[in-house]
């Protein structure tokens, strides 16, 4: 099993980089951007097959580690 | 009287701190490796800045879980002393120690230079020996001191005197250029509820001594000293 992590920002908490980022794609000439996000993508192979236990273990991983819960939003995908 | 210096893997500031706290207590400090979770009684822990585990994940995310620091939230909750200083203080809030997190910073720069900070609370083991909203001048040296926190945070933050510096201008104010990092209401340290942990991005132990050019950092270790000696 796999599962896919995003960690996003929450809205409201400042991203300098998604900014600076929207300015840079604004730079190259692309149009009709609202605003950018920045966040990051992690992957997890399980050796887990039962997918709520799963769920369970990465929801705590998110919460002890992979996302500071002051700032950041996570969402989790389990795959085959 | 007896401090302790957490050092981790990517600690660079630990020497400098252990000099500083030398020179204000007659004797060196222990220097306490990040794997030890059974470190001798001390009266003072401090979590020096650098870049722990390479600032992987987080700023402080894995230095969070170190063995050491496990133990460090055991004693702070006993009411043993914590001073983070910069990557210190990003542990501090990554463990939970201390309110908000550290982003960052809003320019995106690396910021390496001297600040001006306002004392913004006396009543505490670590500012006794400054007076009140006292200017001093301290260096900062980072890329993600932007602080943060959520609105009932920071209304609590203000309401109990748990904010401990902020970055001014030479007159004393709170200005926008004054702030080096996009910290919210220019916030440059703060302390837990009970003020016996205090975390903050300048760097005291840089300018402790007159040898390398000022030494307004002094006085928070000669107070600590002073406060924890009785």
């Amino acid at each position: 099993m796999k599962a896919r992590i995003h960690v996003t920002l929450k809205p409201g908490v400042l991203d300098p980089q998604g900014k600076a980022i929207e300015h840079a794609l604004l730079g190259l000439g692309f149009g009709g951007i609202d605003a950018v996000r920045q966040g990051k993508y992690i992957e997890i192979d399980l050796a887990e097959s039962d997918w709520d236990k799963a769920r369970t273990d990465i929801e705590a991983m998110c919460r002890q580690l992979l996302a500071n819960t002051v700032i950041e939003n996570y969402a989790i995908e389990l795959t085959e | 009287m007896q401090a302790g210096v957490v050092v981790f893997p990517g600690s660079n500031c630990d020497r400098d701190v252990a000099v500083a706290l030398e020179q204000s207590m007659g004797r060196p400090p222990v220097m306490i490796w990040h794997k030890h979770g059974d470190f001798e009684p001390v009266d003072l822990i401090v979590l020096p800045g650098g870049f722990s585990y390479g600032d992987y994940l987080r700023c402080g995310a894995m230095a969070a879980h170190a063995s050491a620091m496990k133990e460090v939230a055991r004693r702070a909750e006993k009411g043993v002393p914590v001073l983070g200083i910069c990557n210190g203080f990003q542990i501090l809030t990554e463990t939970g120690l201390l309110p908000g997190a550290l982003m960052r910073n809003a320019e995106l720069k690396f910021v390496c230079r001297d600040v001006a900070l306002r004392v913004e609370n006396t009543q505490t083991l670590f500012t006794s020996r400054y007076s009140a909203e006292q200017v001093i001048r301290i260096p900062v040296a980072h890329h993600d001191g932007c602080y943060f926190a959520d609105r009932n945070t920071h209304a609590r933050l203000e309401g109990d005197g748990q904010v401990a510096f902020r970055y001014v201008d030479d007159g004393g104010m709170p200005t926008e250029s004054a702030n080096p990092n996009g910290s919210l209401a220019n916030i440059a340290g703060v302390f837990n509820a009970e003020k016996t942990v205090l975390g903050l991005m300048p760097h005291p132990e840089r300018l402790a001594d007159p040898a390398v050019g000022g030494e307004d950092g002094r006085p928070l270790f000669d107070g600590l000293v002073e406060a924890l000696a009785r």
